[in-house]
């Protein structure tokens, strides 16, 4: 853009700069994660993992051994037992002597989509309904409270074990199911947020200018929820894949032939004395990816909010 | 005179404050208690009174942000007392609201040319590059940098960001502008350039204000009339001149003694009075004239009668005193009459 004249000379003497754009609390906030080498790390492992989820029928091609075809004669001992790692099966094959490094990759899939939907799900109805309990106040919240109530004292396993049972073994029920009991906390967190952010002035400035209450919930007062919002979806990530394989460890994941962590832990539960890495690889897989989305969301929380949170780390 | 642009007209806020039902059920705190006033267009009414008196609060029934408990509020001739939402949105233009606190009023996470933007974008008088160039002649007409656009408030001063504050108040080309203590979280230096600033913007758009303070050397610069008020009423009103040479009400007089003089060494300069006690709670006001308790003019029928707002001894209407026994001019607070004084 073009510089405009000013009435103060003495600023004039600068020369002119181009346009100034400030650094947002944003991008402070990437900044800060950035110099976060174990944040970074992590990431590092979370893409990496994606990598393997998106190109999981590379492994398959390259190894020449689909996830669900079951070797009988090169995957079996004689005795029918899985075989080892080796040259042909490098991370070993399970008890139908089906190729488990494939497997793991196609579990990734089931896993992160599970973790990212789910959570967005979470995110979706958390947010939107702890906004509306906390800027509306009123009847709205007393409803929207009681609910993230009785959602929290719901004994979640159970309940999902009896809906999952009812409705049959599948992806959508298991997001569903995931979805409806993890909104609540989400919702409280922002709801207290609100209720703070909505005495604030800039509110009021907002509604004197005459802005309406949707366009002040929106636009005014859920940017400065979203820190909190954010570190909170990086720790749900996590919690969301372990309870995806927890109903999958539990036969309540998707139907037999579809490979999913879960239940490829718990297909290894006879085997485990004889076949170690039948219960090993799979369950490291799960491992590395809660653990890389933990340190990922303790970097998120620390650069979204450096006054909170942070360990004075010797150099 | 013209027709006034606002006119409050008996206006009353409680506020209710809930307790345990085993101390007494609920209490109810009259924040704002029976106030009328009104404000002429392209004058500045001052209203003072010390903190907690309702100041901020009758600012906010005015403009609307607080439902009123009571009377009514016509600004341009149109009652906007029960109006909401949609309905009050076009009168929101008119009439804008540059706040006390230049941290709280901003939005932390927008930047600086979103939040003057803002009134703009709602109300759909600009958009995309027309609304840009809008913003950026505001933050010159300001004396802010026009290529701070993008920066957020956090980058700003004290006294910046009550310029952004300014400027979006701006925004809107609006009629009357409510100043809620708009100079007192700021330095002194900055205060003045602030003042001035909302001079010359005055007499450049032609602007009402309402100016909200405590701070009487500022009231005394910027108005051309003033509003005195003490727990939740006016207590007097009157033109500068007029408040500042001769005021009838014994709080008044408390209050201008506080201001210190231009020159100490005058030989008019008058010992400060200092009143007796604190501002009594508006939960249990004191019977009668609520000054009576700390008045040290009170006789036995200041705790019995409310005194109207009316004008006493020789003045004209413009000048109004609610108080049973006023001061003449030249009486001073002790009682004593000095000769000469005025």
């Amino acid at each position: 853009m073009t510089i405009r004249v000013r009435e103060a000379p003495d600023r004039r003497v600068e020369p002119p700069a181009p346009d100034v754009v400030g650094r947002g609390p944003w991008e402070l906030a990437w900044r800060r994660l950035r110099a976060d080498k174990v944040a970074m790390g992590s990431l590092v492992v979370i893409v990496l993992m994606v990598l393997v989820a998106v190109f999981a029928p590379v492994f398959a091609h390259v190894t020449g051994h689909p996830p669900n075809m079951q070797y009988h004669r090169e995957g079996l001992t004689p005795d029918g037992l899985p075989r080892p790692p080796n040259s042909t099966f490098v991370l070993g094959t399970d008890d139908l002597g089906r190729d488990i490094l494939v497997r793991i990759a196609y579990g990734a899939r089931i896993s992160l989509g599970v973790g990212v939907l789910a959570t967005m799900l979470t995110v979706v109805v958390g947010v939107v309904l702890g906004l509306l309990a906390g800027f509306l106040r009123g009847v709205v919240d007393l409803v929207i409270a009681r609910l993230i109530d009785v959602v929290l004292s719901i004994p979640f396993l159970l309940v999902a074990i009896a809906l999952v049972s009812v409705s049959g073994p599948g992806l959508t029920i298991t997001i569903l199911v995931i979805g409806m009991f993890s909104w609540a906390s989400m919702a409280r967190i922002v709801r207290g947020q609100v209720l703070f952010l909505r005495e604030r002035e800039f509110v009021e400035a907002a509604r004197s200018l005459g802005a309406s209450d949707l366009r002040i919930m929106f636009v005014d007062v859920l940017p400065n929820v979203l820190a909190p919002v954010i570190v909170y979806t990086t720790l749900l990530i996590p919690v969301v894949i372990i309870v995806q394989a927890t109903l999958s460890f539990l036969g309540l994941g998707l139907p037999a032939p579809a490979a999913d962590w879960g239940g490829m832990i718990s297909e290894a539960q006879n085997y485990y004395t004889v076949a170690w890495w039948f219960v090993l690889f799979p369950s490291l897989a799960l491992l590395i990816t809660t653990i890389a989305f933990n340190l990922l969301g303790d970097g998120v929380r620390d650069a979204v909010d450096p006054r909170i949170g942070r360990l004075v780390r010797p150099r | 005179m013209s027709d006034p642009l606002l006119v409050a007209d008996h206006v009353t806020k409680t506020f209710t404050a809930r307790r345990r039902a085993s101390r007494g059920g609920s209490q109810v705190v009259r924040a704002v208690d029976d106030v009328s006033l009104a404000i002429e267009p392209g004058e500045t009414l001052g209203l003072v009174g010390e903190t907690g008196c309702g100041k901020s609060t009758l600012a906010r029934c005015v403009a609307r942000l607080y439902p009123l408990t009571g009377g009514t509020v016509r600004f341009d001739g149109h009652d906007i007392s029960t109006l909401s939402g949609r309905r009050l949105r076009p009168f929101r233009r008119e009439m804008q609201v540059i706040f006390q606190d230049p941290y709280g009023s901003l939005n932390p996470r927008r930047r600086v040319g979103s939040i003057i933007g803002d009134g703009l974008a709602i109300h759909h008088v600009a958009d995309g590059s027309a609304r840009r160039e809008q913003v950026q002649h505001l933050m010159e007409v300001v004396g802010l940098n026009p290529e701070h656009y993008n920066r957020f408030p956090a980058d700003f001063s004290g006294g910046q960001r009550q310029r952004i504050g300014i400027a979006r108040a701006l925004a809107l080309r609006p009629k009357l502008i409510i100043c809620d203590e708009p100079v007192s979280a700021l330095d002194v230096s900055i205060q003045a350039q602030v003042i001035n600033l909302l001079l010359d913007l005055q007499s450049d758009f032609r602007l009402t204000y309402l100016f909200i303070t405590h701070d009487l050397s500022v009231v005394r610069h910027v108005s051309s009339r003033i509003a005195v008020m003490y727990l939740g009423r006016i207590v007097e009103t009157g033109t500068v001149d007029e408040l500042f040479a001769n005021s009838r009400h014994p709080y008044t007089r408390a209050l201008l003694s506080a201001v210190p003089p231009a020159d100490p060494d005058a030989a008019d300069s008058r010992e400060p009075v200092v009143l007796p006690g604190d501002l009594p709670s508006s939960v249990n006001p004191p019977s009668g004239c609520p000054f009576h308790p700390r008045c040290p003019r009170r006789q036995a029928d200041c705790e019995l009668a409310m005194p109207p707002l009316d004008p006493v001894y020789d003045d004209g209407p413009d000048h109004l005193t609610a108080c049973l026994h006023p001061l003449r001019a030249g009486e001073d607070l002790s009682g004593a009459t000095s000769d000469g004084a005025a």
